[in-house]
């Protein structure tokens, strides 16, 4: 299951891009899955809530956007959806086409972040 | 506190692209062809190998073979009898071989002494599809006794192959295979995808086979020549 794998780089990347900003959590994370990119968007889900544990992100939403397959139909000139794939056919002409221009995504859109505050030491 | 958007817009195998993209380059330098064979376990896929490996010898190639296994180098020790190189990657549990295990495997060998290299990915038709390995060419295995329909199950991992390979075809009537439905499915996930039928066994085929390799490996180093 390489979704653990995902996960992983994942946490790894987000942690990243925050090194060096004041300390915050993450509470929000956008993915974005295309439905040809053979990942499993709830088996990756289950591998995000056990890799967040204990990390900036543990406790974070994870939000998935599912992008349909879209190939470039030649007989048509133009990009077409694909509700249903496969078969990479184009739905109006049932041409075939290799042309995949959407749909193999595997991506880190954005995150949300609360800044925490830095408690402020008592004087005696 | 109002939380803040933070852009990333990163894809989440960055790093493993960034690592394939160099391993990429130091094929070419090296004038290495590279194919990443990958298949569900139980295809034929290392007696496919063990007998390419061979005969690409016989012919005076200098090939080698890396080969991903969970656990064992049993796979590895049975190529090992073609005599030529070959290497062991054990993934302890991964089910996928990724391009940092691959450049870790590669240290001990003086690249530009090979002519081609194999990488045997783990069986599995799933997780592979998504690590680039920097290979030339990705070849994933239908075996007549998976069933036609495979492709739909794992579109994945066909789309991205460069060519099929249809193994042990020597059992396609035992098995009823349906020569028609496996070609319409497997057209249905990559239209006018290359395939080559196969049988390690008898022999069959195998002449197409090494000459589809000869053929991309000829454009590989048109492409890729300084
Ligand atoms: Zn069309």
């Amino acid at each position: 299951m390489h979704e653990l794998s995902i996960a992983q780089a994942l946490v790894q990347q987000v942690s990243e891009a925050l090194e060096g900003s004041v300390p915050c959590r993450v509470t929000w994370v956008r993915l974005r899955i295309g439905a040809f990119s053979g990942v499993a968007t709830e088996a990756l889900a289950f591998c995000f809530e056990v890799v967040t544990r204990d990390t900036l992100l543990e406790g974070s939403t994870l939000e998935i956007e599912s992008i349909p397959v879209a190939i470039r139909c030649e007989r048509c000139q133009r990009e077409v959806e694909l509700p249903e794939a496969p078969p990479l056919r184009c739905p109006i002409c049932d041409t075939p086409s290799a042309a995949i221009v959407r749909g193999k995504e595997l991506e880190v859109e954005s995150i949300e972040v609360e800044d925490q505050k830095i408690p402020r030491m008592e004087q005696h | 506190m109002t939380p803040r958007i933070v852009e990333l817009r990163q894809g989440l195998l960055k790093k493993n692209d960034q690592i394939a993209a160099s391993l990429r380059l130091r094929f070419r330098d090296a004038g290495l062809f590279v194919v990443n064979l990958v298949s569900s376990p139980g295809t034929g896929k290392t007696l496919l190998l063990e007998r390419t490996l061979s005969a690409l010898k016989a012919r005076g190639g200098r090939p080698a073979a890396l080969v991903g296994d969970l656990e064992t180098d049993r796979d590895a020790q049975r190529l090992a009898r073609s005599g030529v190189p070959v290497r062991q990657i054990q993934t302890h549990g991964i089910c996928h071989l990724d391009a940092d295990m691959v450049a870790r495997h590669l240290d001990a060998w003086n690249l530009s002494s090979l002519d081609v290299l194999f990488i045997e990915n783990v069986g599995n038709l799933v997780c592979t599809s998504s690590y680039d390995l920097g290979e030339s060419c990705r070849v994933a295995l239908l075996s007549v006794t998976e069933g036609e329909d495979k492709p739909l199950k794992y579109p994945g991992i066909y789309n991205s192959a460069d060519a099929v390979v249809l193994t042990k075809i020597d059992l396609a009537e035992i098995c009823e295979f349906d020569r028609d439905a496996a070609h319409t499915h497997l057209f249905d996930v990559r239209p006018g995808v290359r395939l080559i039928e196969t049988s390690a066994k008898t022999g069959e085929g195998m002449e197409d086979w090494l000459a589809f390799l000869d053929d991309r490996h000829q454009a590989h180093r048109s492409a890729t020549a300084p």
